[in-house]
């Protein structure tokens, strides 16, 4: 009973701040301005198709970027020693104590064609790139923001996994490779799937990184979205439509993946 | 008995300078019950490590069948190891898990089947091929690690204190288990733990070890018989360990009294430890005894009463299947064969 009575106030936060607001989102959703119930909100789907095509496209390339950089790079940690660990942890957080906008404004100016980046390959002699207002400058940004959410569990996973295990695996006849095959990687995919999740969430539905680094070029979502609630085309009912839709194709996503993942790692997911 | 597989000789190990095995030589016999025994930090479960070949000897060699393998990786030795704490693949079933070596070595997919099905039955759990390893028991998780390694029929068996986590009737199940499954499998197993009755009941050689050392090497009646060192004696069953003068050969004086003994090469006048087993003292009337004492406590033990018995400053341990009431002045006699000589601090 004890239990129960310290659960109430995050029941209550939980219900102020989670559940209230997608109440209201599915609300907004099926209702005109005058709040008669109607679906024309979704019917106008069809014409951002390209928007939800584009969104998925660019977060699935951020997320597999993410997983080949991160995958590796997390692994690589944990066979260092406690110190070389804390310290590679720290600096992978270092960046997130720093301000969102302001890391991607930092990129901005890296990216520029008089940036940095474009001034230190013309200074050793290449030629210069314009990536800035690109997809690609999108994807970067993506990858740069959201990588340590794909770090961390999987290299808290793996620092996890009992070293007897793996030498249990090589007393059996594994050389290294196999090891990793048949013992580490399967036993590391809760973490991986989680930091699918972790990264592949907050990409598809980010406006701010498409907004700075991807100019007016690329509509993402999360554009159009904000566009519905804050800007000229102000539409909190389409907004609120685009967002449930989004909502609903994440879930299936997560939910496809969790197969893959046997069941097993539902709990870490959700 | 029969020939000899491994030697490990001048084995030293340090790590980070601190040498934890110092000059082991130790030879293992084909099809012999070893067993590693000591005090944690003794350097035992080191020693294993260098057989399994998870750890290299800072100097000296490891041989196998007259080979030398310091440097052989662990994957490519004919020798599989237990795990202390069973170390299963927990994304796997039981078959997959016993069939994770043999799929290695790329047997025929039937014929693992035949072979984890036979080892399955060895170790007393048929039909649990479909179980996931983390919905078992501990003793059934520790049989399914035994089954793992021996299916790969490896020449040679390594047990790092495999009981160690199960309960005490479990674990003396399990024992009984082992030694039969030693008997059936007829390879070598060589295994470490820091219970003295488990490596007394289970062995064909102990060897004792403390400091990086090797204490002793022998049967485990000798062992328990004729401890060489004051060590030896008391990690091995209960002692009584008293300082001695060997007079001359044969003859030794304790506790103000010249006993006869077995010992001799001691020299004139040697300060000695004299061993004495707490079960190899006889209660008598106070007169017909070498030593009169007090008795001071009981504790009923099962089998026997263990007793305190003061005499002369010294509280002597004595198990007897008699009890005398405390407060009763006893005689205690030893015959010559229950004295054990040792040297001074050895």
């Amino acid at each position: 009973m004890k239990g129960k009575a310290i659960a109430i106030p995050y029941t209550i936060w939980m219900a102020i701040f989670v559940v209230a607001p997608l109440v209201l989102v599915v609300i907004y959703a099926f209702t005109t301005a005058d709040g008669a119930f109607t679906l024309e909100n979704f019917s106008h789907m069809g014409d951002y198709t390209t928007v939800f095509v584009k969104s998925f496209l660019l977060a699935l390339i951020a997320t597999a970027i993410c997983l080949l950089i991160g995958y590796p790079f997390a692994y690589i940690i944990t066979k260092q020693s406690e110190v070389f660990k804390q310290v590679a942890m720290l600096l992978i957080m270092l960046p997130m104590w720093m301000n969102f906008l302001l890391r991607t404004y930092a990129w901005m100016s890296i990216l520029e064609n008089n940036g940095l980046l474009n001034r230190l390959l013309s200074f050793i002699g290449l030629p210069t790139i314009s990536i800035i207002n690109t997809d690609a400058a999108v994807v970067l940004g993506m990858v740069y923001n959201f990588l340590p959410f794909m770090v961390l569990p999987i290299y808290s996973v793996i620092d996890k996994i009992d070293k007897s295990v793996i030498e249990a695996a090589q007393d059996l006849g594994a050389n290294s490779g196999m090891v990793f095959r048949k013992v580490i990687f399967p036993l590391s995919l809760p973490g991986v799937l989680s930091g699918i999740t972790m990264v592949f969430v907050p990409s598809v539905s980010t406006f701010i990184i498409s907004k700075l680094l991807g100019g007016g070029s690329s509509l993402m979502l999360g554009d159009l979205i904000e566009m519905q609630f804050l800007g000229n085309a102000y539409n909190p009912h389409l907004g609120s439509a685009i967002s449930l839709v989004m909502m609903v194709i994440v879930i299936i996503c997560m939910a496809v993946m969790n197969r893959f993942g046997d069941g097993e790692s539902e709990a870490v997911l959700l | 008995m029969s020939k000899e597989l491994i030697r490990l000789r001048n084995c030293v190990m340090a790590f980070d300078g601190e040498v934890v095995l110092n000059n082991i030589n130790l030879y293992i016999n084909d099809h012999e019950f070893l067993t590693l025994l000591g005090p944690s930090g003794c350097g035992k479960t080191t020693t294993l490590r260098i057989l399994g070949g998870f750890e290299t000897p800072t100097s000296g060699d490891v041989l196998f069948d007259g080979v030398r393998i310091n440097d052989v990786p662990p994957h490519k030795r004919h020798i599989n190891t237990v795990f202390q704490k069973y170390a299963l693949f927990t994304h796997m079933n039981v078959y997959d898990n016993i069939a994770f070596g043999l799929r290695i070595k790329k047997v025929p997919e039937d014929e693992i089947k035949k072979r984890v099905s036979e080892v399955l039955s060895l170790v007393n759990l048929p039909g649990y091929e479909k179980r996931m390893a983390t919905a078992l028991s501990g003793g059934q998780q520790q049989r399914i690690a035994i089954a793992r390694a021996i299916v790969n029929n490896p020449r040679v068996l390594l047990l790092d204190e495999p009981l160690g986590a199960l309960d005490l009737k479990l674990r003396k199940d399990m024992q009984v288990e082992l030694k039969r499954i030693h008997e059936q499998v007829g390879i070598t197993f060589i295994y470490v733990t820091h219970d003295q009755e488990e490596a007394l009941t289970m062995s064909d050689t102990i060897v004792v070890m403390n400091g990086g050392v090797i204490q002793q090497i022998g049967s485990p009646v000798d062992i328990y018989n004729e401890p060489k060192n004051a060590f030896v004696a008391d990690f091995i069953g209960e002692s009584n360990i008293i300082d001695g003068v060997m007079e001359r050969d044969l003859v030794v004086t304790f506790a103000k009294h010249t006993f006869d003994c077995l010992d001799s090469g001691f020299g004139e006048n040697a300060p000695v430890d004299v061993v004495v087993r707490p079960e190899d003292i006889k209660l008598v009337a106070p007169d017909k005894g070498q030593l009169t004492g007090i008795v001071r406590s009981v504790t009923f033990k099962g089998v026997h009463y263990e007793m305190v018995i003061e005499s002369d400053g010294y509280d002597w341990l004595v198990h007897s299947t008699l009890c005398e009431p405390v407060g009763t002045l006893v005689g205690m006699y030893l015959i010559p064969d229950d004295i054990h000589i040792m040297k001074k601090g050895g």
